[in-house]
């Protein structure tokens, strides 16, 4: 039974959990975002088997002020942290790889964020940064990441930007460079600016990821390289927000 | 020099202007008594005494041309021996501070960056360059400088702005040069750079078409001495909880510190600020209603977003209690020597925060973070000021890890809106809020 929702409005995703008494994870829905923001959630927040129950709803994400029915707001950091923190029973350094932005979390043995780092005003480093080059590569993102991960060799890309990237890929495609070692070298570049972040935030192993890029396995596999530290996942990291939300409407409805 | 120039001067600034200006203190002191914020404690009441003080700066400054010679200094340059020797000191830094609160870089800017300078250069310096090419400026006129300063002690970029500005005025450039610090400043560094301090003022002895009185000199430098170590004072009851003054307050009431050292008038002035605060203290009223959680700020700040920025803090009663950009006109007080005004000029000015390494500005962060019981840091990652900027992720990840301080990057510029995302930085500020209250 639901006793709390969390909703997700990301940038390019929205989602929602439903947790029980117990905080278990019961129940959820994922769709991509729709500009109607306020329609969707307020659909998606319907959809949740309340058995016309009112049950708390924390909001989270970019669109979270846009989220009607919230009893409360809380930022995806602290959303993030408190969902892996419960899924995974442990703190250390959570990456979480969104849509539009990535941010290192860094969470205590207690579960509380003590400090975090997030990317620059650029889509380097972000899962954008994935899309557009799977997308000038013309394969599916998750055709790309095995691509990556089946590849013998591997091209230097030199650029973390989004734009500049993209760019090289043309050059290389047209200097004939085979795909899967271009794909690899921009999984490469992607985990190399993600650690970077990283350990400017401080990485305290263990490394933990969430969000949508933490579905990519070339990305997992990369970042734990250059981190030199094993990389956990939760199951379905890309809830991890809205799980986090979900939970801290059961400790807390109204704020 | 002309009789007409200062006739005008004593017309426009010493009878219209004051007179003005005096009813424009009154004005705004009886608006004050009207003032009410949700969160924040009315403004200190010597605000309209400050606002006197800047207005009649540049007003001085409007009508400068012709009434005496007049110098162009970069922030961190030493001006004791220019107000001796009695030249208008005009901050092209303060200028751009003021189009920044103004809103007005993009339009000033605008026009440097039409004549070709890249977008990527410091917005003081676009803003700067801007305004003298083509006479936009919200302070009415700026006066055409006779003699340009640049001190190298805070960046590189201020020797080639300055020389853009020598080139068009067509007018004496004298460069300081500082040696960077590593450690400590070395005898033969200190002796380089006191002999620039000594070919600047036969320089603008030359200008000024007299000799620098030793007497006024010293005189000057006492009064500069009094005035940073009252504004050092001003800043210690930061510490005090709740603190009577946050860095917002103070990164407009440093005007005085910064362009006006060497005047009776600067020294009265926060004689009297530091008197209000004290007395703050003693009734218990603190910058905000509610101080729940207090932080201090590296690196300027963001002109165009002061309010903005204030209130997003003051809603979740975060006191922004210390600034090390603030700090660092009050810090070298001990630096200052009214008895050897030359040698204790070439020292301060060799040793100001960004002539030293990252490792320098690292403890004095900690220390600044101890004496002020912060909970945490703000580091502005300003993108027009890299000597500051440089450092701070590292900066950072020591605060968290060693100091186990929460510490935020906050990427903007420190006057170009073009450099500012409202979104981020509102989630930025809201984790942080949140990491500070877990």
């Amino acid at each position: 039974m639901i006793a709390a929702l969390g909703i997700d409005a990301g940038s390019t995703t929205t989602k929602v959990v439903g947790v029980d008494a117990r905080g278990e994870r019961v129940w959820h829905r994922l769709e991509p975002m729709d500009p109607q923001m306020e329609a969707q959630s307020e659909r998606l927040l319907a959809e949740a088997p309340t058995e016309g129950r009112r049950v708390p709803v924390v909001a989270t994400g970019y669109g979270r002020e846009l989220v009607r029915q919230a009893d409360r707001r809380v930022t995806e950091i602290t959303c993030h942290g408190t969902g892996v923190f419960r899924a995974l029973g442990h703190g250390g350094t959570l990456v979480d790889i969104g849509g539009q932005d990535c941010k290192v979390i860094v969470i205590s043995s207690k579960g509380k964020v003590t400090n975090f780092a997030m990317n620059d005003k650029c889509a380097a480093g972000t899962g954008r940064f994935l899309e557009v080059a799977a997308a000038r590569m013309r394969l599916e993102l998750p055709d790309f990441a095995r691509t990556a991960v089946e590849a013998n060799d591997e091209e230097p890309i030199s650029n973390t930007c989004t734009v500049f990237a993209e760019s090289e890929i043309v050059s290389l495609i047209a200097r004939g460079r085979p795909v899967p070692g271009i794909a690899r070298g921009l999984h490469r570049s992607l985990a190399r600016r993600v650690a970077s972040l990283a350990r400017g935030a401080g990485v305290r192993p263990p490394v933990m990821l969430s969000g949508g890029g933490a579905h990519n396995g070339a990305l997992r596999h990369l970042l734990a390289e250059e981190l030199d530290h094993e990389v956990l996942v939760p199951a379905e990291p890309q809830l991890m927000g809205a799980y986090g939300a979900a939970l801290i409407g059961l400790r807390s409805p109204g704020g | 020099m002309s009789w007409l120039g200062t006739a005008s001067y004593h017309l426009n600034v010493s009878l219209v202007g004051n007179a003005f200006l005096r009813w424009e203190r009154m004005r705004l002191q009886r608006k004050l008594a009207l003032w009410e914020h949700e969160h924040l404690n009315p403004p200190l009441g010597t605000s309209p005494r400050l606002k006197e003080l800047i207005s009649r700066h540049y007003l001085k400054g409007r009508y400068a041309d012709g009434h005496g010679p007049v110098a162009w200094v970069t922030s961190g340059a030493p001006v004791e021996f220019l107000v001796a020797l009695g030249f208008y000191v005009m901050y092209p830094e303060n200028h751009a501070a003021v189009c920044g609160i103004r809103r007005k870089v993009e339009e000033i800017a605008g026009a440097a960056e039409e004549a070709g300078y890249s977008q990527d250069l410091c917005s003081y310096a676009r803003t700067d360059i801007g305004a003298v090419l083509s006479g936009n400026t919200p302070v009415g006129r700026l006066p055409r400088p006779d003699i340009l300063v640049c001190c190298t002690n805070i960046c590189q970029t201020v020797l080639l702005w300055y020389r853009v500005l020598a080139h068009h005025f067509g007018c004496p450039l004298v460069l300081i040069d500082t040696p960077f610090i590593y450690d400590e400043a070395s005898d033969h560094a200190l002796a380089y750079v006191l002999r620039q301090v000594e070919a600047a003022v036969e320089v603008a002895e030359g200008i000024a078409g007299r000799s620098l009185s030793e007497r006024r000199l010293d005189e000057v430098t006492r009064l500069s001495l009094d005035a940073v170590e009252l504004w050092a004072e001003v800043m210690a009851t930061g510490q005090h909880s709740p603190a009577p003054i946050t860095a917002f307050d103070e990164f407009i009431h440093m005007a005085p510190i910064v362009e006006m050292r060497g005047e009776a008038y600067t020294v009265d002035y926060y004689a009297a600020l530091l008197a209000e605060l004290k007395q703050r203290q003693v009734d218990g009223v603190g910058a905000l209603k509610v101080e729940r959680k207090r932080v201090l700020w590296d690196n300027l700040p963001i002109w165009h977003r002061l309010r903005w920025l204030s209130d997003k803090l003051a809603e979740r009663g975060i006191a922004l209690v210390a600034s090390t950009y603030t700090n660092a006109w009050g810090e070298l007080a001990g630096l200052i020597d009214p008895d050897r005004p030359m040698e204790s000029a070439a020292r301060v000015h060799m040793h100001v925060i960004l002539n030293r390494g990252t490792g320098h500005k690292l403890a004095t962060i900690r220390q600044m973070a101890s004496d002020f019981q912060v909970d945490g840091v703000i580091l502005h990652s300003d993108r027009s000021c890299k000597p500051y900027s440089i450092g701070q992720i590292d900066q950072r990840e020591r605060l968290g890890t060693v100091a186990e301080l929460p510490a935020l990057l906050l990427e903007a510029d420190h006057s170009d809106p073009r450099s500012f995302s409202e979104e981020q930085v509102t989630n930025r500020l809201e984790a942080f809020a949140e990491v500070l209250e877990a």
